[in-house]
């Protein structure tokens, strides 16, 4: 569906997005994940059309578009701030692009009117941007995009200036959206919990380079980077002797309270955190200037202590090699 | 509660000072007589505005809306590309155009308009070159003349419409044009929906601005216009400080200041309707 061939992006010589290719299949929801300042939002906005690639093609549906300007191409873009124009209604805010498009005017009320069922806005139709809350607002700019039934919809950040129960609704309804207009969504967030609750695909993506990608079982599972491995849910790295790095998450430790039997780490419980169905131990390491954590779920009814010596062990099956 | 509100609020004292009882002086005025010596007479009367109905005011007031309609027109149509060129400029660039914009206002204004006298008359700047790589043989009449005087206006107004337009185009919204632009407008389509309606704030400012200040300015008339094209406040002018007559003066401003108010109701409406007739276009 898009494909970036070895594109490259520069800012005045200093490289924001090092070269490389990604393959985006038709109908996925992939999400483009990391931190600000990874390059993750210039990526959107080069398949936009708003940046071109400095070195790189890029592909839609097998037709090169490095060139098109972004109202040439068959998508578009949800913008982080949503971008809606203040001076029309949200009805008109949807028309908007039916009518650059010259769409016929029947055809057009016919869309404005599914758009506006799709994303619950029916109430609001004759309502100004700045009369709306900000869900409100954010559900105007998906209608308004959708309307122009896109092959892809792009999507910077658009839940990112809502608060957090707002956020959870939205994610919900905008992969219920996706599933039912099954066309193709290219995600960008830096919510690590966003993306693994909404993506087929996941793309790690630190200092302009792609990290790791994967469906969100494969990227918890199997991260293949110590950034990968720390960046999507908590993670513990433990340093061999001989330099190899690997990493176990909190939910595979063992805590042994009889440290008699020789287990792979020893360490002091620092602190005991109840987090209701689950309760997490944070423990120092005796060898390794640092602590792990060890989640252990209701069915642990051992009684922990702070300043307690325990050992920590784990299945060989849970190390996940990380780096060298 | 109602009364101390309104004698506390210090809007309201300024406004009542400055703006309400120096009105209200001029508009009580306009309704007396004066005696041979120019002496207030403190009688009724409607003369001073039936004598504004005379061919030779009319006249002028119709001269003076010409000019300031035009001049308002031709600074716009200068200043809104000027201000989009700036506004879209590079930071320092900015900074140097505005500034070169502003520059003029520290000369003295009188020294500026008397520059243009330098310029057009037919011994002037413009004429001698002209005349010298034999364009023209005979001098050109331009000083005197009502196009020095539009000449003069725009030129001592086009601040006043650009800063205002720059900064309703500096405050707008960039990310719009680039929804515009992804929703498939073209750059001209995305200028004339989304730009110029975000920017009607400005346009409405600086043509205010414009307007009033050109049908309020007698100084460009007199030093370019000569004393054939006389407007109203110069007019006005004579009555105060001439000819003694402060209540036809007082009417003439009066008159002067409903029309500005007229203006600008029908240009707001102007710009109002085109707003609408696009909240129409919708079905």
């Amino acid at each position: 569906m898009i494909q970036l061939v070895n594109i490259e992006k520069q800012f005045a010589g200093q490289p924001v997005v090092h070269p490389l290719s990604l393959t985006i299949e038709e109908g996925e929801f992939l999400t483009l994940l990391g931190p600000s300042g990874c390059g993750k939002t210039t990526i959107l906005r080069m398949i936009a059309g708003f940046e071109q690639p400095t070195v790189g093609e890029i592909f839609l549906d097998g037709k090169n578009v490095t060139e098109l300007p972004p109202n040439k191409r068959d998508l578009n873009l949800v913008f982080q701030h949503y971008a809606l124009f203040p001076h029309m209604t949200v009805e008109q805010n949807i028309q908007f692009g039916l009518k650059m498009k010259k769409i016929p005017a029947a055809e057009q009320k016919e869309r404005i009117a599914e758009a506006i069922r799709l994303t619950q806005l029916t109430p609001l139709a004759k309502r100004y941007p700045h009369q709306l809350s900000g869900g409100q607002q954010q559900r105007v700019a998906i209608a308004r995009a959708i309307a122009n039934k896109p092959r892809v919809l792009l999507l910077d950040e658009p839940l990112g200036a809502l608060d957090l129960q707002l956020r959870k609704n939205l994610q919900a309804e905008l992969k219920q959206l996706q599933r039912s207009l099954g066309i193709t969504f290219v995600y960008v967030t830096h919510d690590q919990e966003e993306a693994m609750m909404m993506s087929d695909r996941i793309v790690i993506m630190n200092t302009g380079k792609i990290e790791q990608i994967g469906t969100p079982k494969e990227i918890y599972n199997r991260p293949q980077t110590l950034f990968a491995a720390t960046f999507i849910g908590e993670n513990n790295v433990f340093n061999e002797e001989d330099g190899r790095m690997f990493a176990v998450r909190p939910e595979k430790l063992i805590p042994v309270s009889d440290n008699s039997r020789g287990s792979k780490r020893t360490g002091v419980i620092q602190d005991i955190v109840y987090l209701g169905n689950v309760h997490k131990l944070v423990v120092h390491l005796d060898h390794e200037q640092t602590s792990v954590s060890i989640c252990l779920d209701f069915t642990d009814e051992d009684t922990w202590q702070i300043g307690q010596q325990i050992g920590i062990d784990w299945s060989d099956a849970s190390e996940v090699n990380i780096g060298p | 509660m109602r009364k101390s509100k309104w004698l506390v609020s210090p809007v309201v004292l300024w406004l009542s000072i400055f703006l309400i009882l120096p009105m209200a002086i001029v508009v009580v005025i306009s309704f007396l007589q004066r005696d041979e010596f120019g002496n207030l007479i403190y009688q009724f009367t409607l003369d001073n505005y039936a004598r504004f109905f005379d061919s030779l005011y009319m006249g002028v007031y119709w001269d003076t809306l010409v000019l300031s309609i035009s001049t308002t027109v031709l600074c716009l149509l200068i200043s809104y590309p000027l201000a989009y060129y700036i506004a879209n400029a590079g930071a320092t660039r900015q900074k140097i155009w505005l500034l070169l914009i502003t520059v003029p206002f520290w000369i003295n204004f009188l020294i500026r308009t008397y520059a243009w006298v330098l310029l057009l008359r037919s011994q002037g700047v413009v004429n001698s070159v002209l005349m010298n790589i034999g364009i023209i043989d005979e001098p050109l009449k331009m000083l005197y003349t009502k196009g020095a005087v539009l000449l003069g206006m725009v030129y001592t107004f086009i601040p006043f419409m650009v800063l205002p337009i720059y900064v309703a185009l500096e405050q707008m919204d960039k990310k719009l044009l680039e929804a515009a632009s992804d929703l498939g407008a073209t750059r001209w389509n995305a200028f004339r929906l989304i730009t110029l309606p975000q920017t009607k704030s400005g346009i409405m400012t600086g043509s205010v601005l414009v307007f009033v200040s050109t049908a309020g300015m007698y100084v460009v008339t007199d030093i370019l216009g000569g004393a054939k094209s006389a407007m109203l406040s110069n007019i006005i002018q004579t009555q105060f400080l001439g000819a003694r007559d402060w209540p036809f003066g007082s009417a003439l401003s009066v008159i002067f200041a409903i029309t500005s108010l007229v203006m600008i109701f029908l240009f707001n409406m102007a710009l109002r309707s085109r707003h609408e007739r696009a909240k129409e276009g919708r079905a």
